[in-house]
């Protein structure tokens, strides 16, 4: 991976970015830029401000509460926007469980990203509803 | 006897430097003040490295400010100045301040040149030059990795590699009908562009800084990239385009002959008498057209790391940077390490989304200094010696950092000043280390204090309080003059201290 026109391919693959045509993705990739994680290195750190979106290219990371696992993440997951969002540090450790390939936003920057790219906003917004019907789910 | 002129022939050295631009000559300095046997090899035929040619025009990006301390050879100077490499002798510090004209802060092409020879010259850096490194053969051996260098010159072995050769080939992107273009780097002399309608693709600095130089010779200039540009001053960081070369937005925004788009380049043909450049607008898709007589890729550069890659070496980004460990080392192969602009692989956290200052002098001079601490320590029996900090000293000295460290300053956020406190070894100043080391190895109880910006204009010390495994971070308030030793900050970090060294508020 190098290239903005090849990680406009690789975005083009994900559901976030899907309604996307080529010329805003190639936007987009030249506005997040990539980043790589040896395994074992922390992406993001419980409890510390200051950190990005991340959305993974390619490789597994792990979600890590307090020491202990709660989930992994794969490609075109993405991850940090919760903390972005509330104006909080995150709340879990995201760690590489092997190379992880990413393009990160910094946080200061997402929400401008969101309200110019509406279709992402709503990708993301569905993503949540998602997760919050699933945890409603699992307490009933 | 061997010639002088033609140092380190080929053989083995346990470690060997590729580079003579300011990341080589600071690793090759400090290598050579902790003893450390090594080979300095250089394509080039002299020191200096990318500041032989560049930049084009003007001057450097980076300001040296001879009057901004009594001192010039002293530690805190550095702050001031952003040229010169870092030394121990009083009397190679602060060399720039020397080799400066008094008509700007920041100084010429030559003038860099210059201040790096001197440097290279009276501290006794040697370097087999015009020597070219062609490729590399890793061998796995019952002692570890070595490395083994086919050069111009012949056959190098060693243990640890260091490249400090920049991030100097010049990347242009796939973009039908590119070499219609030119790269940046085969920009010729000024007064050839005159009359001439240029189109600049790329809204970095060096696109801004060929608009820049050409405003008075070019007749038209459009710059166009798919993402909107951002000026320094937007940023409040070093991302964006530089405050010296703001006057092409200017005369952009009053319709003056500059133009700047956000659009990517769909295609480069030529046609009758001109250079056809087709666009995709990023914000709508709609093409847009124009002929021009030039187009200059200004699309950035990668790092020539030859066959490293097949050898194992990650690279990212358009840049091709080596993945890497917070100490500069390849994050995939053990042995071999970084140092220069290149170091801005190791990103670091990016908090609130500034970058280390890695990709300029006064941010990777310090990161040569602890790779080679680091290295010396390590594999060669050199140890930095662990300081005994009285407790009543410790508020001092973290306030004194706060306030004055170039290191701090330099590499905000990235660069930390760690003190540890262990019942067998007491009170210990540990140096300088990266902050995600700290963050991330565990130890002894301690704190690492950094300085930090927020993007949005404030700066400010922030204390990382390490107890057990856990890590708090405790930011303090910023301060209107960036003077961080009055009584509330007094206060603040000593009740910080105290968690880990009771007693040190009293101090």
């Amino acid at each position: 991976m190098a290239t903005r026109e090849e990680i406009a391919d690789a975005l083009s693959g994900m559901t976030l970015f899907g309604d996307l045509a080529t010329p805003q993705l190639v936007g987009v990739a030249s506005r997040f830029e990539e980043a790589f994680f040896a395994e074992g290195a922390r992406i993001l750190r419980q409890g510390l401000t200051g950190s990005a979106f991340f959305v993974i290219l390619d490789g597994e990371a792990a979600i890590v509460v307090d020491g202990v696992q709660r989930a992994t993440l794969g490609r075109g997951d993405y991850f940090g926007e919760v903390s972005i969002l509330l104006g909080e540090p995150p709340t879990a450790d995201v760690v590489a469980l092997r190379p992880l390939r990413c393009v990160a936003l910094p946080g200061a920057d997402v929400e401008a990203f969101l309200i110019e790219h509406p279709r992402v906003l709503f990708r993301m917004l569905q993503a949540q509803s998602r997760r919050l019907r699933n945890a409603n789910r699992a307490r009933s | 006897m061997a010639d002088p002129q033609r140092p380190f022939p080929p053989g083995t050295y346990p470690v060997i430097v590729i580079g003579s631009g300011p990341g080589g000559l600071q690793v090759a300095y400090e290598l050579n003040r902790r003893g450390v046997e090594h080979a300095v090899l250089s394509a080039d035929s002299g020191p200096g490295g990318m500041f032989r040619r560049w930049p084009f025009f003007q001057r450097l990006l980076s300001w040296t400010k001879p009057y901004a301390s009594t001192d010039r050879n002293s530690r805190a100077f550095e702050r001031w100045d952003w040229n010169s490499l870092l030394a121990e002798e009083s009397e190679l510090r602060g060399l720039q301040t020397e080799f400066m004209d008094g008509s700007s802060d920041f100084p010429s092409r030559p003038e860099m040149e210059a201040s790096l020879t001197a440097f290279a010259e009276r501290s006794g850096i040697t370097v087999r030059y015009d020597c070219r490194w062609e490729s590399t053969r890793r061998d796995d051996t019952a002692e570890g990795p070595r490395f083994t260098l086919t050069t111009s010159d012949g056959e190098y072995v060693c243990e640890h590699l260091i490249l400090a050769v920049g991030i100097a080939e010049p990347f242009s992107p796939a973009t039908p009908g590119i070499e219609h273009a030119v790269h940046y780097a085969d920009t010729r002399a000024a007064e050839t562009y005159a009359g001439r309608r240029l189109f600049i693709i790329g809204k970095q600095n060096s696109g801004f800084e060929l608009a820049s130089g050409l405003l008075q010779w070019a007749s038209r200039i459009t710059l166009a990239s798919p993402s909107p540009a951002r000026t320094s001053i937007e940023t409040r960081s070093l991302v964006g385009v530089r405050a010296r070369y703001v006057q092409p937005f200017e005369d952009s925004a009053l319709g003056g002959g500059v133009d700047i788009l956000s659009a990517s380049v769909a295609e480069i043909s030529r046609v009758a008498g001109a250079i056809r450049v087709d666009l995709k607008r990023s914000d709508n898709g709609m093409p847009v057209s124009l002929d021009v007589d030039e187009v200059i890729a200004a699309t950035g550069f990668t790092c020539p790391l030859l066959d490293l890659p097949a050898l194992g070496v990650a690279t990212f980004g358009q840049a091709r940077l080596p993945a890497q460990s917070a100490f500069w080392e390849s994050a995939t192969v053990p042995g071999i390490h970084f140092a220069g602009t290149i170091t801005s692989g190791s990103a670091g956290l990016k908090k609130h989304g500034i970058p280390s200052y890695s990709g300029a002098v006064q941010g990777h001079r310090y990161n040569a200094r602890i790779l080679v601490e680091r290295l010396a320590a390590k594999h060669f029996g050199v140890e930095r010696p662990r300081t005994a900090i009285a407790l009543g000293d410790l508020t001092d000295l973290v306030l004194d950092e706060a306030t004055n460290a170039p290191e701090l300053w330099h590499q905000k956020g990235y660069l930390a000043r760690v003190v540890t406190v262990s019942p067998d070894d007491g009170i210990r100043d540990d140096g300088t280390v990266p902050l995600t080391h700290f963050l991330d190895t565990g130890g002894p109880d301690g704190i690492a204090i950094t300085i930090e910006a927020d993007g949005q204009g404030a700066i400010y010390p922030v204390a990382y309080i390490r107890r057990g495994t856990k890590i708090d971070e405790h930011a303090l308030e910023p301060h209107p003059l960036h003077e961080f030793k009055g009584a509330p900050f007094r206060r603040q970090v000593g009740a910080l201290l105290d968690l880990i060294a009771p007693g040190a508020s009293a101090g």
